[in-house]
C-alpha cells in the first residue's frame, strides 16, 4: 500500500514489447552467426573429403615382384664386365628381359589368358622398370648370367584398376590397357605376385614423365620446398627481427619512419605474382642466378615473408609493456641491453608464431615460383646444401599445379595426394605455432 | 660535512648533490614543468608533494633522464649532478642512471625470478666478481628492501608472482642493489600496507646515511615523517621549497597552506 505512490513498470514475469523486440533481434543475430559458422565448416568438410577421397589412394601402389634372368649373351657378350661396354646396352635392351620375366612368372603360376600376347603381358609392368633393372645391373655387374628378384611398379593403368579408376569396360575402349591385362593383374594379385603396399616412393621419388605416372613422387618437391624454407628462415627471420627492433625501439618517430611503416604494410598486401616478376628480373636476369633453383625461390619467398615477420614482430614488441623497458633503463641498462635482455625474450613467442605462420604461407605459395622457372620438370634430386640450393628443384605447390596439368588421370590422384602432404605440413606448422604460443605465453 | 643548521635561504651551491636551474619540460605543446630551480642536498631525504598532474613525476624523471625515452618530451634548462651537467651531450644516460636509481610509481618487476630481478643491475654493471658475492648483494638488497623474510624461500620463483606491495619492495631492493648515489622514488608506498610502509620509511631513513633520496608522495604524514626538505609543486611550478618542518608548520605561500590543509588537491 505504501508503494502505491511509485509508478509500476509492469510485471517482471511479462517482458514488455521493447524487451521482446530486443530479444528477438539478439536471437536472429545468434542464428546468423550459427549459419555462417556452419557454412564455413561445411565448406571445409566438402573440401577435405573431396581431397581425401581423391588423394588417399595415392599412398598405396601396385607392385609386382619378378625373378628376372640376366642372360650374359644379351647384356655382355664379351664377358669382361667392362662398365663401358655394359652401359652400351640401353633400357630397350632390358625391356625384353622384363617381358620374359612376366612370361616366366605366368608359366610358374600356370596362368593362361586367352588373347593376351607376350608383349601385352609385359605391358602390365611400368615403363620405369627397364631403367631400374639396368641401373641395378650396372651397379652389380656380377649378377649377369644369373637371376635377380626385384619388385617393380605395375603400370599406372593396372594400379588404377585396383583403385577403381580403370574398369573392364573402360579398358575395352582404352588403347593403353586391355581387359586381358586386367585379368592377368587379377590373377597375379591372387597369387601374391602383385601386392599393394604403402607407397613410400610417392613421398621419396622424383617426378616422372607423362607415360609413367606410377613412378612419380614428391621427393624432389619436398626437398626443394625444404631448401627454400631454409633460405627463407635464414634470411627473413634475422632481417625481419632486426628491422622490427630498429623500427620499434630505436628509430625516431618521424615522416621517414612513418613512410617505411606504411610501405611495409603495403608490401604485405602486394600480390605474390609481383614478387615473382621481381625475382625474375633481379635474381635471374640481373644477378644471373640459375632458374628453377631453390635459392631463387627462397629469395623471392623471403621478400614475401619479410613483411609478415616484421608486422608480427613489431606487434609482439609493442605488446611488451613499456614499464619493463623503464625498469631495465632505470637500473642502468643501455637501450640495447633493455631490448635484448628483457623485451626480446618476452616478445619471442609472438615472433616465433609469426615466423612459422609466415613460413607456412611461403610453403603454400605457387605463383611467384612459376615465374622463376620452378615449374620445370625435375626428376633428379638436388645435391646436399649448400650446392643444392643452386640445383634445379621443384616445390610442393608447384608440383601439384604441374600434375593437375597432365593428361593421365593417374596424375589427378597424385595431385590430390600431394595436396594431402602439403596440408599435413601446413597443419603441423600451424599446430607448432599454436603450441609454442601456449607454452611460452607469459603474463606480467 | 653537512651543515644541518644552515637555513635554506643560505643554502650553498657547493653542497647540492643535484641542482636544477630554470628547468622547463614540454610534452609536445604541454608545458608540464615551468622554470623550476631546486637544490637537492646530499644525505638528505627530499619530498616532492603536490596535487595529481602537477608534474612531480615529470620532474623526478628529469633527474635521471628517463624522459629521454618519451619521444615528445623536451627538457630545457640545466641540471647538474655533483657539478656536472647531466644533459651534456657527452653524458651517457646509462652511466647517469647507474648513479641515480629509480623506483617507479607502478611496481614493474621483470618477469624473471626474484633473484634475477635483483641480480640484473649488479650483473650488467659488473659489481660482483663471483656467484657468492652476487648472492650476498641479492640478500643484502632484499633485506634492506624489507622483503627478505617473505621471499628467502622462493628466490627462484617469478617476481611477477608476488603481491603488489611485495613487488614494489622488490623494485626498491632492485634499485638499491646497484648502489646508486641518489635514489628517486615515485610514490613507493602507494601500494603498501602500513607495516610495509613503515619498513620502507625506515629503509629511506637508513639510506639517507649514504645516499640522497628524493621521494614523491601524496601522504603529508609520510613527507613529514621521512623528509628533511620538502618541495611543493602546483601546475608545473615549484611553489615552495624548504625545510620540511617549516613547510608544514609555517608555509609562506597560500597555495602550499591550502594544499597541506586539504583545501586544494
Ligand atoms: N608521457 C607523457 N606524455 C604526455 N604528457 C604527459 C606524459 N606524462 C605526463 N604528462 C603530462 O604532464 C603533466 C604532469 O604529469 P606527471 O605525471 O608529472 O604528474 P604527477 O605530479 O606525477 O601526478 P600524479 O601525482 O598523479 O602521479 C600532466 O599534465 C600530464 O598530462
Ligand atoms: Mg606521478
Amino acid at each position: 500500500m505504501s508503494m502505491g505512490d511509485t509508478p509500476r513498470k509492469g510485471s517482471l514475469l511479462e517482458p514488455d514489447a521493447r524487451t521482446r523486440r530486443r530479444n528477438a533481434a539478439e536471437a536472429r543475430f545468434h542464428l546468423y552467426g550459427l549459419v555462417a559458422v556452419c557454412l564455413g565448416i561445411l565448406a571445409l568438410i566438402v573440401l577435405l573429403s573431396s581431397i581425401l577421397s581423391n588423394g588417399l589412394s595415392s599412398f598405396r601402389q601396385a607392385y609386382v615382384t619378378l625373378e628376372v634372368s640376366l642372360p650374359e649373351d644379351r647384356l655382355d657378350k664379351s664377358g669382361v664386365r667392362d662398365p663401358e661396354v655394359l652401359a652400351k646396352v640401353s633400357t630397350f635392351g632390358y625391356a625384353p628381359l622384363i617381358r620374359d620375366a612376366v612370361g616366366a612368372e605366368m608359366e610358374r603360376l600356370g596362368i593362361q589368358i586367352e588373347g593376351l600376347n607376350e608383349k601385352d603381358a609385359g605391358g602390365i609392368i611400368s615403363n620405369n622398370a627397364p631403367a631400374r633393372l639396368r641401373d641395378h645391373v650396372l651397379a652389380n655387374s656380377d649378377l649377369i648370367g644369373g637371376t635377380v628378384t626385384m619388385t617393380f611398379l605395375a603400370n599406372g593403368r593396372i594400379d588404377g584398376y585396383f583403385k577403381g579408376r580403370v574398369t573392364m569396360e573402360s579398358a575395352e575402349r582404352d588403347k593403353n590397357v586391355s581387359p586381358e591385362q586386367l585379368q592377368l593383374a587379377d590373377a597375379l594379385k591372387e597369387a601374391g605376385t602383385l601386392t599393394r603396399p604403402f607407397n613410400w616412393a610417392f613421398i621419396t621419388a622424383g617426378d616422372a614423365s607423362e607415360n609413367r605416372a606410377e613412378a612419380s613422387g614428391l621427393g624432389v618437391a619436398i626437398l626443394g620446398s625444404l631448401y627454400m624454407m631454409i633460405v627463407v628462415l635464414v634470411l627473413a627471420l634475422p632481417i625481419g627481427v632486426a628491422a622490427s627492433i630498429y623500427l620499434e625501439e630505436f628509430a625516431p618517430k618521424n615522416r621517414i619512419t612513418d613512410l617505411i611503416e606504411v610501405n611495409i604494410s603495403n608490401l604485405a598486401a602486394v600480390p605474390s605474382i609481383v614478387f615473382g616478376i621481381l625475382g625474375l628480373a633481379i635474381f635471374i636476369n640481373f644477378a644471373g642466378l640459375p632458374q628453377s633453383a631453390p635459392i631463387v625461390g627462397g629469395l623471392v619467398l623471403t621478400l614475401m615473408t619479410l613483411p609478415t615477420i616484421i608486422i608480427s614482430t613489431r606487434a609482439s614488441l609493442k605488446a611488451v609493456p613499456p614499464s619493463i623497458r623503464d625498469a631495465a633503463l632505470g637500473v642502468g641498462a643501455s637501450k640495447m641491453q633493455a631490448v635484448l635482455h628483457h623485451v626480446l625474450p618476452l616478445a619471442a613467442p609472438g615472433i616465433l608464431t609469426g615466423t612459422i605462420i609466415g613460413l607456412a604461407q611461403a610453403l603454400g605459395e605457387t605463383a611467384p615460383l612459376l615465374l622463376i622457372g620452378m615449374v620445370a620438370f625435375v626428376a633428379e634430386y638436388p645435391a646436399a646444401p649448400p650446392e643444392g640450393f643452386f640445383d634445379p628443384a621443384s616445390a610442393l605447390p608447384v608440383q601439384i599445379y604441374n600434375w593437375t596439368q597432365r593428361a593421365d588421370p593417374a596424375f589427378v590422384e597424385r595431385a590430390s595426394g600431394a595436396i594431402i602432404v602439403l596440408l599435413v605440413f601446413l597443419v603441423s606448422m600451424n599446430a607448432l605455432a599454436i603450441f609454442l604460443r601456449r607454452k611460452f605465453e607469459r603474463r606480467w | 660535512m653537512l651543515d644541518t643548521q644552515a637555513s635554506e635561504s643560505t643554502t650553498e651551491m657547493t653542497q647540492a648533490k643535484i641542482s636544477a636551474r630554470n628547468v622547463q619540460v614540454f610534452y609536445g605543446d604541454n608545458h608540464a614543468i615551468k622554470d623550476v630551480n631546486v637544490d637537492i642536498e646530499d644525505k638528505t631525504v627530499t619530498a616532492f608533494i603536490g596535487p595529481s598532474g602537477c608534474g612531480k613525476s615529470t620532474f623526478l624523471r628529469c633527474l635521471n633522464r628517463m624522459n629521454d625515452t618519451i619521444d615528445i618530451a623536451r627538457v630545457e634548462g640545466e641540471i647538474t649532478l655533483d657539478g656536472e651537467d647531466i644533459y651534456d651531450p657527452k653524458v651517457d644516460p646509462v652511466q647517469l642512471r647507474a648513479k641515480v636509481g629509480m623506483v617507479f610509481q607502478k611496481p614493474n618487476p621483470f618477469p624473471k625470478s626474484i633473484y634475477d630481478n635483483i641480480a640484473y643491475g649488479p650483473r650488467i654493471h659488473g659489481l660482483a666478481r663471483s656467484r657468492a658475492e652476487l648472492d650476498e648483494i641479492v640478500e643484502n638488497s632484499l633485506r634492506r628492501g624489507a622483503i627478505w623474510d617473505e621471499v628467502k624461500d622462493r628466490l627462484h620463483a617469478p617476481g611477477t608472482g608476488l603481491s603488489g606491495g611485495q613487488q614494489q619492495r622488490l623494485c626498491i631492493a632492485r634499485a638499491i642493489a646497484t648502489e646508486p648515489e641518489v635514489l628517486l622514488m615515485d610514490e613507493p608506498c602507494s601500494a603498501l600496507d602500513p607495516i610495509a610502509t613503515a619498513q620502507v620509511e625506515e629503509l629511506i631513513d637508513e639510506l639517507r646515511k649514504n645516499f640522497s633520496v628524493v621521494i614523491v608522495t601524496h601522504s603529508m604524514q609520510q613527507a613529514a615523517r621521512v623528509s628533511q626538505k620538502t618541495a611543493f609543486f602546483h601546475l608545473g611550478n615549484l611553489v615552495e621549497y624548504g625545510e620540511t618542518g617549516q613547510i608544514f608548520t609555517n608555509p609562506r605561500d597560500s597555495r602550499t597552506e591550502s594544499y597541506i590543509t586539504g583545501r586544494i588537491g
